[in-house]
């Protein structure tokens, strides 16, 4: 169930279905995401949220065997038919689960994707670095040590920096796959809080396994399961009042 | 088991690991043997002017000065032939190559080219490059049989040089909005320059121990002159030992054992430095 | 921006190039040899080239009939197999399995060793040493014999032999060894009864690439196997192997003769045996994987 239609969509989901060789991972789904907003995704696993995270920004082109119907439209254009999938990763950045730091230093992580993108001026650069960092929250504690290597911080300061690294590509989306997966409860509040200060620059969308985050962090929340949307609301809703029982035993933990 | 099958089996053991052992002194003491053998012999005939000078009387005395400079100019050409293509061919059956039998029939070929003997190269040298383009024989044809010899070697170990590349390097490469080759060439290839390293250092001190695929293609038999172009032959270590051992007689031992020696220690010194730099490497790895 | 896209195109285009290039050589390769080489079957039949017992090239008439070399090459591969085979199937045990800490690392290193030393410096030292030791101790007119051939032979096959065995007994699962052991195998029946036949035919591909090591060698063998085109009866006599054969006389053939062809013909067979052997090699590969 698709609810209120307030601001003008960000990214169009409409009939999107996803199969890698003969499974199918995801069924007809629709929905939309909305500017300065976060929606979050929940849903036990293989419930097909990653599969839906993946179609936005294109990584689903790494593997071989998958397939798509339907559309998936960002500003109105298509993501498959008239945009390029590097042109997409530049506008729909992704935070991946493990923190995963390239083995450059900090500075040169943060760097790496605009300088690929043709960005040579040096003063623009470390403008673009202080940024990010600060957006990701993460400056004040690396601002001295840029050139170190960025394995050597913490995990949880190494999310961040993913976090900054994905910003400095200035996207217009980002998009965050189960982030403290791997985090202590103070980076985890670290994290869900630099969330929360980006909402006003992005539309962020957010998956993961832990409801009670979903119901702090989204404005509205989207339950899968087993490849289908079965429901999507205002978070107050789906955590008082959602209206498919389905919803409702999953929040409650029968189940996933 | 009773004790007595039990005490049989233990001594029948014993006796497997004997001969086991003595297996592997028998396999591993010949090469200390043999390298043992030529310093003893050679050592005295390495001073500066053995190998700086030029060969005199048809080579039995003088030195191996114009073999050493032959061999170093012709593995160096022959690395640059090698080289580029090799890990260019090692990128694309790891980074671009799909599941199919193009790539299958790929693989087959380089290992079909590791096993091809090297006197065949010799003779494919000899009609390809001598004969058909004209190179004739000379430091040019010469170098690129060796290049195409050497390939399948810098082909694997830059192909396990790129693999050992974690996925997940490459998978954030592309999420930040970066093309194939671009994640390729500024992740996944400097990671792998090391492994490619060593293994073009053991291609170069294979090239450089090489025999057969020089008779035809580059060998002079005594040349007491440096090499003034591509296109011309040169001397060269390994055939300059065949052809002291063989071809001339009364030779003083020392000389060829010097000879030897010279061309034993260019090679496992190179070998050993490719050893040396793999674990330096292996271990300085920050992930 | 686009000239960025072309730039990459064009690597892109090079890498492709470059990647199924190994396909393009070999087929260069066999091309070439048979360019020359089968202008020698204008004039000699080729059974009589195969089958024929006289290598005489430079006789008046010439006799190219290759079987004397076919047979040294055969003797002396046969000899360096039966030599290195058990030797390194018996190392790699050891090393795999017995030896421990330093002493593996030394031996490992040792076997390295010996894979590094250039074939000419083999044959150097087979000449100077070998030989005059198989004269003296077979009482023989000349220590240049099929039987030193071998020897050489095996020291150069074995590292081939070591490595991949070792890697075929260390692939095999743990299961295994767990399963032999807590039925209370000794060490030694659990390598000999379990572990030799479950790497099987890692065995058998390491030996196929011995033999196609000792096939294709030249220098070694051309300094020690005396050189004489007859057909061998023993160990103890001088042979020529078709390697041989082409390294020694290609220097002193005309460009063009039938001679000449008839090196490259010889090229072609060499070619084609070590073809086989490495498709061998890879099935059995292949085998032990799936």
């Amino acid at each position: 169930m698709v609810s209120g239609m307030a601001t003008a969509a960000k990214v169009t989901v409409r009939e999107w279905s996803v199969w890698y060789g003969s499974i199918r991972a995801l069924n007809a789904v629709t929905l939309d995401i909305r500017p300065q907003e976060i929606l979050g995704m929940i849903g036990p696993a293989n419930s097909g949220k990653t599969s839906l995270l993946r179609s936005l920004n294109r990584m689903n082109d790494t593997n071989r065997s998958f397939r798509y119907t339907g559309t998936v439209t960002l500003d109105g254009q298509n993501l498959y038919r008239d945009l390029e999938g590097q042109q997409v990763r530049q506008r729909v950045g992704i935070v991946f689960a493990l923190p995963l730091p390239l083995p450059l230093s900090i500075r040169e992580n943060v760097t790496y994707g605009p300088r690929l993108r043709g960005a040579r001026d040096r003063t623009r650069l470390e403008a673009l670095v202080e940024r990010s960092l600060r957006a990701a929250s993460l400056w004040d504690e690396v601002r001295d040590r840029l050139d170190q290597p960025a394995m050597k911080l913490s995990g949880g300061q190494q999310q961040r920096l993913c976090i900054a690294r994905t910003l400095a590509m200035e996207p217009e989306v980002v998009l965050f796959d189960e982030p403290c997966s791997g985090l202590d409860p103070i980076s985890t509040a670290k994290v869900e809080e630099t969330m929360l200060e980006l909402k006003d620059r992005y539309a962020i969308v957010l998956v993961t396994n832990n409801t009670k985050q979903a119901a702090r962090v989204s404005d509205r929340v989207a339950f899968f399961l087993s490849g289908a949307l079965v429901e999507l609301d205002q978070t107050e809703v789906i955590f008082t009042a959602p209206h498919d029982q389905r919803t409702n035993d999953y929040i409650t933990g029968r189940f996933g | 088991m009773s004790q007595g099958s039990w005490r049989r089996a233990e001594m029948a053991q014993r006796i497997a690991f004997c001969g086991l052992g003595v297996a592997t002194l028998i396999v591993v003491l010949p090469a200390l043997g043999i390298i043992g053998v030529i310093l003893a012999h050679g050592l005295g005939a390495l001073s500066w002017d053995f190998v700086s000078t030029m060969p005199t009387q048809g080579m039995r005395a003088g030195g191996i000065f114009p073999a050493i400079v032959g061999t170093v100019e012709l593995v160096a050409l022959t690395v640059c032939f090698a080289l580029p293509m090799g890990v260019l061919a090692a990128i694309y059956l790891t980074e671009y190559a799909a599941d199919n039998w193009l790539t299958r029939l790929v693989r087959l070929a380089i290992i079909n080219l590791s096993g091809v003997p090297s006197v065949v190269y010799g003779l494919f040298g000899l009609g390809l490059f001598v004969i058909f383009c004209r190179f004739g024989t000379s430091l040019l044809s010469g170098a690129l049989t060796l290049a195409i010899m050497i390939l399948p070697v810098i082909i694997t170990a830059s192909e396990e040089a790129l693999r050992s590349v974690p996925k997940s390097f490459r998978e954030v490469s592309v999420s930040l909005g970066a093309s194939h080759w671009q994640t390729v060439r500024h992740t996944v290839l400097p990671l792998a320059i090391p492994g490619i390293m060593t293994g073009t250092i053991l291609g170069i001190s294979r090239a450089a121990g090489e025999t057969a695929p020089l008779l035809f293609t580059v060998a002079a038999f005594y040349l007491p002159r440096l090499p003034h172009s591509l296109f011309d032959q040169a001397m060269a270590l390994p055939y300059h030992l065949y052809v002291i051992s063989t071809q001339i007689p009364n030779i003083p031992s020392a000389q060829r054992y010097g000879t030897a020696l010279v061309l034993l220690l260019l090679v496992l010194s190179l070998n050993m430095l490719a050893v040396v730099l793999r674990s330096r490497f292996r271990r300085r790895r920050q992930w | 921006m686009a000239w960025e896209r072309w730039r990459e195109r064009g690597i892109e285009s090079a890498i492709h190039l470059c990647g199924i290039s190994s396909i393009g050589i070999v087929t260069l390769i066999f091309l070439f040899l048979l360019r020359e080489g089968v202008t020698l079957f204008r004039t000699v039949p080729l059974w009589e080239f195969l089958a024929g017992d006289r290598w005489y090239p430079i006789s008046e008439p010439p006799r190219f009939g290759i079987l004397p070399l076919i047979l040294g090459s055969v003797w002396v591969t046969v000899g360096a197999i039966l030599l290195s085979v058990p030797m390194g199937i018996a190392s790699a045990l050891f090393i795999a399995e017995i030896a421990t800490g330093w002493l593996k690392g030394a031996l490992k290193i040792g076997v390295e060793l010996l894979a590094a030393i250039p074939s000419i410096v083999l044959g150097f030292i087979g000449m100077t040493i070998v030989a005059p030791v198989v004269q003296r101790v077979f009482h023989l007119p000349t220590g240049l014999t099929a039987l030193t051939g071998s020897l050489l032979l095996a020291l150069m096959a074995m590292p081939t032999i070591v490595s991949m065995t070792e890697d075929a007994l260390t692939a095999v699962p743990r299961g295994y060894r767990e399963a032999a052991l807590a039925l209370g195998a000794t060490r030694w029946q659990l390598m000999w009864r379990v572990l030799l036949p479950a790497a099987r035919s890692g065995i058998l591909a390491a030996t196929m690439l011995g033999i196609g090591r000792v096939i294709g060698e030249t220098m070694a063998v051309m300094m020690v196997t005396g050189n004489a085109g007859v057909i061998p009866h023993t160990m103890l006599r001088p042979v020529r192997t078709m390697t041989a054969t082409i390294a020694a006389e290609m220097g002193e053939t005309v460009r063009s003769s039938d001679h000449y062809y008839a090196l490259f013909a010889i090229g072609i067979v060499l070619f084609i045996i070590s073809f086989l052997i490495n498709m061998l090699a890879d099935l059995f590969l292949h085998q032990e994987r799936t």
